[in-house]
């Protein structure tokens, strides 16, 4: 059962934060360009000087970045303890901005996740390009705080900011064929270092079955702690499904297709003996690597020890019956 | 290689007494750092990790360090530095240490029948478990006393020094899930010096060859 609230603080309180780091950068990169300009006719640089200390920048920033709607807090995870803001923002893996855990959050740092245009193709009736401020307005927002088990054997708890998959599909009337979705992430080399190194088949690419992607616990996140979906958390708009080992939750997407065949992951590319397509979170499924049967909870600190890794992460009441008759060992 | 000329002057006692503190202060800063780090709140997101991968490390370099002083000689001649080899390597077996402790306890709080299932099931934490094991003895054994009892056999045992550094360097290779930069940077500087040594090796086969087909010929005429 949900409980639905309205939320203490509407997003458009918190934005102006934003909106003031955006025209920050707005007129860095104003000034920058006239300092280029300035090293042709140094006269210029007096302009320059002039435009930095301009407080009516030219065009809206706040057109640029669209704010979020209000939402609604629901029941999901309400006696969860969260982590902390600073450690889900710090501690990464989104492996286009680099591979240790602290990159992203230092690589992303001059990403751009607006204007943002997602495409919709296969085997569906709306087959278009959709901005990411049509996709907002879809479905209402939701606060959902969910439980994110890496394959690492590390998990956090996240309040995320979003909207049941669910809701864009239904929109996206998929047809008769369609029994998977894929989701592709953008892989832009100019944007992202880490996609410069061969490390993975870039793009990344990530799937769900269709029942999977319906099931009403997987979320399309824009946000989380209430505020716009940080860069190096999957900017402006990524896949959450908390039954699932953390890499399912693909990050900036920019395609999703629906497809009749069962999408061939990067992961499973990558390493086909230690990842599977369904990568449900099981704690009798061994990994080739880490331990699955216990976890450390991120933030606990360094004498906490391990907790138990439930079935499913601990949603088997909600998506169990989905791989009833799956042999859930030979389907990793 | 060998044309790089470096100074050729031995320490003194005095002098060496001072280099081998220096050393030994120097192999307890990332001791210290850590320490540091963990009372002021800085070990990030996921301390227990922080500590592993850091005591991995330095046990690591500390390793490659001390298999670094014979080709040190091998390549200029200077010899003096093989004086520091086993404080270095028992820095290495103390940072080794440190790693397995954080594993055991900070990890896995004790509980051995998950520590067995994690050592038999994960193929990383095997063959690391078993380098360390292998530094056991030498540790031990890295006495005048034990020199003494063990005499020849004392330098056949060392040499799993060797294997203990390609263990280790397995170990993070298989540890890591992609990106295999840096457990290969740490492979190819174990090839290097292990190369040097094999060169030098194999030169003196070949001038021991070399001789008693001389002394064949002379016998010959």
């Amino acid at each position: 059962m949900i409980i639905l609230q309205k939320a203490d603080v509407s997003p458009s309180e918190i934005t102006p934060k934003e909106v003031f780091e955006d025209r920050r950068r707005f007129i860095k990169q104003a000034g920058l360009g006239l300092l280029a300009t300035s090293a042709l006719a140094h006269s210029n640089f007096l302009l320059a000087a002039n435009a930095t200390h301009q407080t009516t920048p030219v065009g809206h920033p706040s057109k640029l970045v669209p704010t979020l709607p209000n939402f609604t807090k629901t029941a999901y995870g309400k006696d969860e303890k969260l982590t902390s803001y600073e450690d889900i923002t710090t501690y990464n893996n989104f492996y286009e901005f680099g591979t240790s855990k602290n990159e992203p959050a230092v690589n992303s740092k001059l990403f751009k996740p607006y204007p943002w245009m997602v495409s919709i193709e296969g085997e569906v009736k709306k087959n278009k390009v959709i901005g990411i401020d049509e996709i907002l307005k879809l479905s209402p927002l939701e606060e959902r705080i969910y439980r994110m088990r890496c394959v690492e054997g590390w998990s956090m708890v996240i309040p995320w900011l979003g909207f049941p998959l669910a809701q864009l599909i239904k929109w996206a009337e998929p047809n008769a064929n369609a029994k998977y979705v894929e989701f592709t992430s953008l892989a832009d080399s100019q944007q992202m270092p880490g996609v410069n190194l061969p490390i993975l088949d870039w793009p990344y690419v990530e799937g769900l079955r269709m029942d999977e992607a319906m099931n009403p616990l997987t979320l399309m996140a824009v946000g989380l702690y209430g505020e716009k979906l940080p860069n190096q958390n999957g900017a402006p708009m990524r896949l959450v499904v908390p039954w699932k080992y953390g890499f399912k939750g693909a990050k900036s997407i920019v395609k999703i297709r629906f497809t009749e065949k069962m999408p061939i992951t990067t992961w499973m590319k990558a390493g086909p003996r230690e990842y599977g397509f369904y990568a449900n979170v099981n704690p009798q499924v061994e990994h080739p690597r880490w331990t699955q049967s216990s976890e450390k909870r991120i933030g606990a600190g360094l004498f906490a020890g391990r907790i138990k890794t439930q079935m499913f992460n601990g949603y088997a009441e909600q998506v169990g019956q989905m791989y009833a008759g799956l042999d859930l060992r030979k389907n990793f | 290689m060998a044309s790089i000329q470096l100074p050729r002057r031995v320490p003194s006692k005095k002098q060496m007494s001072w280099i081998k503190s220096a050393i030994f202060l120097l192999c307890l800063v990332p001791l210290v750092r850590l320490v540091w780090l963990g009372v002021n709140d800085g070990l990030g997101a996921n301390p227990v990790e922080f500590v592993e991968r850091s005591t991995g490390f330095w046990a690591l370099v500390i390793l490659l360090a001390t298999l670094s002083l014979t080709p040190v000689r091998l390549l200029w001649g200077i010899s003096w530095q093989l004086q520091l080899r086993r404080m270095v390597g028992l820095m290495m077996f103390f940072y080794a240490s440190l790693h397995i402790t954080t594993y055991l306890w900070l990890d896995y709080g004790f509980d051995w029948s998950d520590i067995v299932k994690d050592i038999i099931k994960h193929p990383y934490v095997l063959v690391g478990a078993a380098a360390y094991l292998l530094t056991v003895p030498l540790a031990v054994t890295s006495n005048q006393y034990m020199m003494q009892v063990l005499r020849q056999h004392w330098k056949q045992l060392h040499l799993s020094v060797y294997l203990i550094a390609t263990l280790g360097i397995v170990h993070f290779w298989w540890l890591v899930k992609k990106d295999i930069r840096e457990p290969l940077f740490y492979a190819v500087v174990l090839a290097l010096l292990l190369g040097v040594r094999l060169y030098y090796k194999l030169r003196q086969m070949k001038v021991k060859v070399d001789k008693a087909r001389k002394m064949k010929l002379s016998a010959l005429i």
